[in-house]
């Protein structure tokens, strides 16, 4: 039986109490929206990219502990990182959370590993990728709004 | 993560309230209580979304499918005859469940859903024309929002909406003012589903009516929780679902005033809804089955019709006064939490217990609940317009049947509080 400890662990819960990179990026080259109506999850992702490298990235926007959280350490993570380097990260982050595994990858992933506990709540795995979707869209230029449901 | 600190007890165990209505003997009737998720007691709560069923409907279902299944209307033999009793037989419960004048005023189709869009593509396409409006509420369904928009869309016509204020009650003024020249229909809920709230229907009625325009009632959130007599109401179309009052999935009613159906075109062509078809020219069935094309739900009516069977032996009286016992025993406890506040605070409410928590996000409280074996529903509730009005992106709603219990609704309390607890 899953365990909430594994979903709500104390990084995820502090990071959706205090996001980081929360704000908006007023000269931001790329922008996406990412919105899940059901559950009201709605953000929008703000990236500066200079060359092929991701100088910048904030967020705005609301959503549940999860979405916020995972939103939050995405620009963490992806910070300073290229473009292909984002793109492989969240492969390997997709691969966590639907899986709970990411086998010999699972060192890229740092401190993103907290989240591995949302392939035990299927339902979750929306609210973590949306953020991550809403990145891919941004750097990709893509003007629809994104969405995981 | 420690267990959650239990609220204090509100004093008696027993499960009945006042009203001696025996809801131990009650759950008894519906299987699924009796199951555990997640290694605790079920405490189901979400049954504004679908309620569950009794061993009556799910009997009802299986004796049809092993004893008396046919094709109804057409057949000459023995159990074609036996199906269509039976079917026609649900027809005349429904009938007088909602006390219409007359069974051919009972059409049946796959729920609320599809009733109101009947209504909307045959009487609609009929009367609403360039210029005109249809009037709704703030606090409507999805279901009874976009039928009307793609029939204004089509016909060039205007979909207006009456204000409800912070409690979540229509401003009957308001309301009032919209009904002009150019109003053709009024469609309202007579509960709504993400509030709770009853709306004021003989009073709508009327001022409706005072204008001739006809009012078509989603009834899908009253039908399980209160009496409902169409010809009492005079309204002119009430639409409910099978689904949310313990009868099976995919069947649903549309009640309508002989006169309007008679003079309504169809809204499906095949069989059963024709008297004579040549290539030149199709002469529609009588009412009702000038709306009921093709084979239908025939297990689902004559199961839906058990459940009536089931609800009229409780009594629709004992169950609405049950559940508001019941539902002001929730509103006092879980608005008691710091932190909680209720979004439907109407003075007339049925069913729904819609909250938010301050700083949590309702998907959160939704997963957190589960674990505790509440079920709840978080969202919108497909009433987008209702979230925007009160400035929120969803709400918790927990809602009730009337199989729900006291300490039911004490372990949601507990459930909120450890929801607090996981984000203290």
């Amino acid at each position: 039986m899953p365990d909430l400890r594994d979903l709500y662990q104390e990084v995820i819960l502090e990071h959706s109490k205090a996001p980081r990179n929360f704000h908006t990026i007023a000269q931001a080259n790329q922008k996406a929206e990412g919105f899940n109506p059901l559950c009201g999850d709605h953000f929008t992702v703000y990236v500066t990219v200079d060359g092929d490298a991701i100088q910048d990235i904030g967020f705005q926007g609301s959503g549940c502990a999860i979405s916020k959280a995972s939103a939050s350490m995405m620009t963490q993570a992806v910070k300073g990182k290229s473009k292909a380097e984002a793109k492989k990260l969240f492969d390997t982050f997709h691969k966590l959370v639907t899986t709970g595994e990411a086998n010999g990858d699972r060192n890229d992933l740092g401190k993103l590993a907290v989240f591995s506990g949302v392939s035990e709540f299927p339902v979750r795995v929306k609210c973590a990728t949306l953020a991550w979707h809403t990145l891919q869209a941004a750097l990709e230029g893509k003007q629809e709004k994104v969405s995981t449901e | 993560m420690t267990t959650a600190a239990k609220l204090p007890s509100t004093g008696s165990s027993a499960r009945a309230f006042a009203t001696g209505f025996d809801v131990e003997k009650i759950r008894r009737d519906f299987p699924i209580l009796a199951r555990d998720v997640r290694g605790k007691k079920l405490v189901y709560l979400d049954n504004a979304a679908t309620s569950q069923k009794p061993r009556v409907v799910i009997d009802a279902l299986s004796r049809y499918y092993e004893l008396e299944n046919a094709n109804i209307h057409r057949g000459v033999h023995f159990l074609s005859e036996l199906a269509t009793a039976e079917h026609e037989r649900a027809r005349q419960t429904v009938q007088q469940f909602i006390n219409a004048a007359d069974a051919k005023e009972i059409v049946f189709v796959r729920g609320t859903t599809e009733a109101i869009n009947l209504v909307a593509q045959t009487y609609g396409r009929v009367h609403v024309g360039a210029g005109d409006e249809v009037l709704i509420t703030a606090m409507e369904h999805h279901s009874n929002i976009v039928p009307w928009q793609l029939l204004c869309e089509e016909k060039g016509a205007k979909l207006r909406v009456a204000p409800i204020n912070d409690d979540g009650e229509l401003l009957l003024e308001e309301f009032a003012k919209l009904l002009t020249s150019r109003t053709k229909i009024v469609a309202v809920a007579h509960v709504s589903n993400a509030l709770g709230t009853v709306n004021p229907l003989r009073q709508i009625i009327q001022l409706a009516h005072q204008k001739n325009i006809p009012v078509l009632v989603d009834g899908a959130q009253a039908v399980p929780h209160m009496k409902v007599d169409v010809q009492t109401l005079d309204c002119d179309f009430y639409a409910f679902s099978s689904h949310k009052m313990f009868g099976p999935t995919g069947m649903g009613v549309l009640y309508g005033k002989a006169s309007l159906l008679e003079a309504m075109p169809p809204y499906q062509g095949g069989g059963e809804m024709i008297s004579s078809v040549t290539f030149e020219k199709t002469t529609y069935n009588k009412l009702p089955f000038k709306f009921e094309a093709g084979t239908p739900n025939i297990a689902g009516a004559i199961a839906m019709g058990a459940a009536i069977e089931y609800l009229n032996a409780i009594g629709m009286s004992k169950i609405a006064a049950y559940e508001h016992e019941l539902l002001e025993h929730a509103t006092r406890k879980v608005s008691a939490i710091p932190g909680v506040r209720l979004i439907g605070t109407a003075k007339e409410k049925a069913g729904v217990l819609s909250f938010v928590i301050e700083g949590i996000h309702p998907h959160d409280v939704g997963t957190i609940l589960d674990q505790e074996g509440v079920a709840i529903r978080t969202g919108h509730h497909c009433a987008q317009p209702i979230m925007d009005r009160f400035g929120i992106p969803a709400t918790a709603r927990a809602s009730f049947a009337f199989y729900n219990t006291k300490e039911e609704v004490d372990a949601l309390a507990n459930g909120i509080l450890k929801v607090q607890e996981v984000f203290a």
